[in-house]
């Protein structure tokens, strides 16, 4: 191999940027310290390339069609994720918040970007933009008229800032019109920007 | 190790800066707020982060905040609340009524 090392080429070492240049350096060093092996960081992308905003969309269109599981879902979110093969490992505890008429949630992580990975893989850019991070916090509905949703008039904002060890997800409200659909036909309708609470799911007009 | 907080207890959140990684955020030092859950023991991050075992856990508390305290000019409803999880040893009694 033309620069000397013995490991496969990851996305990391053929981009070029300065930062880019930095997660190589670190993950150069961490190697040759014994902290990590290069198989170990090879097995963790493809772990987290298999997680994905669907998993979400599945414990959602699960918890509007069962009541027993939303209940589960609640008590503990990673136990309950289990239930449909969705195994979140020993990552930190995920707590639902369920969307109702009286209060809608949004989730931030205004210190980094603390977001449920080990569930809905990789958050978006923008969640951990600087802009999306210091606004959502302090003027949240100006943040969702620019995803274009606004709450319904009387509805309370409540804003979720993931500081700590636990992970968040918005259990959304069933869109009106879905009655006669079943949990694949609804699991379709859940985005992922609805499940970080910046949007709602889509309805079945939109949709077709 | 006993909960110093319950839900609904009026707290305040520490004033003042800790060197470090820290995981309470700057815009809530000093803020009045109530406690809404306590979330579990969870090992000091604050410790973490240098490699120590972060032992003895702490209480982790979701504490709601009003929302037209914390930013002036605030648009939303008068009620509305921002929540953020936060340590036994960041919060002291008292703050909002």
């Amino acid at each position: 191999m033309s620069h000397g090392h013995d490991h496969p080429e990851t996305a990391t070492e053929r981009a070029t940027s300065p930062l880019a240049a930095r997660v190589r350096a670190m993950e150069a060093l961490l190697v040759e310290k014994g902290v990590v092996t290069e198989a170990e960081i090879q097995d963790n992308i493809a772990y987290m390339d298999s997680r994905s905003p669907a998993n979400g969309a599945r414990l959602v269109a699960r918890a509007w069609t069962d009541d027993g599981f939303r209940a589960r879902l609640h008590t503990d979110g990673k136990a309950a994720a289990v239930e449909l093969g969705i195994d979140a490992g020993a990552s930190p505890d995920l707590v639902v918040v369920e969307n109702t008429p009286e209060v809608h949630n949004v989730i931030v992580c205004t210190l980094c970007s603390c977001y449920p990975r080990a569930i809905l893989g990789r958050p978006p850019d923008w969640y951990k933009s600087f802009e999306y991070r210091s606004r959502a916090v302090r003027e949240p509905r100006a943040v969702m008229r620019e995803f274009g949703f606004v709450p319904p008039e009387g509805t309370r904002v409540a804003v979720h800032d993931s500081t700590a060890d636990v992970r968040y997800m918005v259990l959304p409200m069933r869109p009106p019109g879905t009655e006669g659909m079943d949990e694949a036909e609804l699991t379709g309708l859940v985005t992922r920007d609805s499940l970080i609470g910046v949007s709602v799911p889509r309805t079945p007009a939109a949709q077709s | 190790m006993t909960a110093r907080f319950a839900p609904g207890d009026p707290v305040r959140v520490r004033p003042g800066a800790k060197p470090g990684h820290v995981r309470t955020p700057d815009y809530l030092k000093g803020k009045p707020g109530r406690v809404e859950t306590v979330l579990g023991r969870y090992r000091n991050p604050e410790d973490l982060a240098y490699g120590l075992s972060g032992e003895p856990e702490r209480l982790l508390y979701k504490v709601g905040f009003r929302q037209d305290a914390l930013w002036p000019g605030y648009e939303g409803l008068s009620d509305e609340r921002l929540y953020a999880d936060v340590y036994e040893h960041w919060l002291e009694p008292g703050g909002e009524a």
